[in-house]
């Protein structure tokens, strides 16, 4: 565990800066199914990206390129709102 | 020249508003704080303020509202009063946490129950642990002073607190009296411009505020919040100065009245103050070594200040408008600990409850010992 910090040192009211703070992959939380996609079937329409709670749905530009597992919990919405089926969930 | 208007010290803290001209003012109209928004909302309404006034729901939005205002960037105040400030309590403390430079007038009036309008301290003492500065005017000359000192102290990088200007429900709200009033520029220069060291809404340099502290860091940022309350002491006395070069008025943390060789004095908070020192002008003529310690800032509390001011005394009774049932009275509890070890002998008075008046011969009474623990109370004497 890091050092932690004296009260002297701590920034005025506790704000927290992005600059040095560990990249957090929240998606470790995520248990049992990650999304998988048929790439042949997608429309791009955007709606998992619309929907993704968790901005876990990775765009090249305009265009649908698939998902950020560091951050997917595994809910699940994408596969429910994809209207093509082309979103699965599988198990890890 | 100077310009002296006859307002009610709820009109000359609006008149201070008006001039110090804040960004917003998210407000609820509360009794007896209502002139001071009322005669506010009316210079704004007439271009004389630039003001964007929020109606807000209630006072517990009317702070939030302020938080999110002061910490965007905006110079922000607000105003209120007893069950205001009880529903407000809970984002005071949110306030001072998140170290919100916030400007509050405080029309000091009674908590509920039984349901009161008029003045005592129980809505000031229910926040006494908040972490906000608390400074109490005696008069409406004080209230505006100290509302046009109020956002330098709060502003101070070393401070970064809400300031409440608490005045004496009707007794300042509400009566009428010569203020003085500077020009509008001198004022304009004195708070000069409104900064906040991390604004929420700058996007090109995010912040997470107001984060969750969990054991590892509670306690650390509780310690940050009472170091900036405690250097508050320092920056108070810092704008009295500059205020006094402005004015010719020195509203400090503390006004000693005919203490220098006093051997009997009264410590009290407020309206009362006025009160006191005109016993204390009889005593005098009566060849009597009375005297009158004012406390200006109960938050930050100035012990030894205090201490010091009345070493040469012997005795001194504290007189607190708001109880502590089953307990000791703040200001008497402040007293004891700054004089234990002295030889002072300390009396504690509690009086004026829910506006009951202090007559000159009540405080004849305290001087001469011979008051009861709770003055001007009807009904037996309390054992000594």
């Amino acid at each position: 565990m890091a050092e932690l910090s004296a009260w002297e040192s701590l920034p005025v009211a506790g704000v927290v800066r992005p600059i040095g703070a560990p990249r957090t992959n929240t998606g470790g939380w995520r248990t049992g199914e990650k999304p998988a996609v048929d790439v042949s079937l997608c429309v791009n329409c955007l709606l998992c990206w619309l929907y993704c709670p968790d901005s876990a749905v990775t765009l090249s530009g305009e265009t649908f390129t698939g998902f950020d597992l560091d951050y997917c919990k595994g809910c699940g919405i994408c596969a429910d709102v994809c209207p093509v089926a082309a979103i699965e969930m599988v198990p890890e | 020249m100077k310009d002296v208007k006859l307002l009610t010290g709820g009109e000359a803290v609006a008149h201070a508003m008006r001039q110090v001209d804040p960004d917003v003012v998210p407000v609820y109209p509360i009794t007896p704080q209502t002139p001071i928004i009322q005669t506010f909302a009316k210079l704004v309404a007439d271009g004389k303020a630039s003001t964007e006034i929020v109606n807000v729901e209630s006072e517990h939005s009317a702070m939030s509202a302020a938080i999110g205002a002061a910490l965007a960037g905006g110079r922000t105040m607000t105003a209120t009063s007893s069950q205001g400030l009880a529903l407000m309590a809970e984002v005071v403390y949110i306030a001072a946490s998140m170290r919100a430079p916030i400007v509050m007038a405080l029309g000091n009036r009674a908590l509920s129950g039984p349901i009161n309008i008029h003045c005592d301290h129980s809505d000031s003492m229910l926040i006494r642990d908040s972490g906000v500065v608390q400074l109490f005017a005696e008069n409406a000359q004080e209230a505006y002073d100290l509302t046009v000192m109020a956002p330098r102290i709060a502003e101070d990088p070393r401070v970064l607190l809400p300031v409440l200007v608490c005045l004496d429900g009707f007794t300042i709200t509400h009566s009428a009296e010569p203020v003085s009033l500077l020009p509008d520029d001198e004022v304009s220069r004195f708070v000069g411009p409104y900064s906040t060291p991390s604004a929420v809404l700058d996007t090109e340099h995010p912040t997470t505020q107001g984060p969750f502290a969990m054991p590892d860091y509670y306690f650390e940022l509780r310690r940050q919040q009472a170091a900036a309350l405690e250097a508050a002491l320092d920056v108070l006395e810092e704008v009295a100065a500059e205020f006094e070069l402005l004015s010719g008025r020195r509203v400090g943390a503390l006004e000693a009245y005919r203490l220098g060789d006093a051997t009997h004095a009264i410590v009290a908070l407020g309206s009362t103050a006025g009160t006191v020192k005109d016993v204390v002008d009889e005593l005098r003529e009566e060849h009597e070594a009375a005297g009158l310690l004012k406390v200006v800032s109960f938050r930050p509390f100035p012990s030894a200040a205090i201490a010091a001011a009345l070493e040469g005394c012997a005795s001194v009774a504290v007189l607190d408008r708001a109880d502590s049932p089953g307990g000791t009275p703040a200001l008497h509890a402040e007293l004891a600990a700054a004089l234990y070890g002295s030889d002072v002998e300390l009396a504690g008075h509690v009086y004026g409850l829910g506006g009951r008046e202090l007559h000159p011969p009540d405080v004849r009474e305290i001087f001469s010992g011979a008051a009861a623990p709770y003055v001007g109370l009807r009904g037996e004497r309390c054992p000594a």
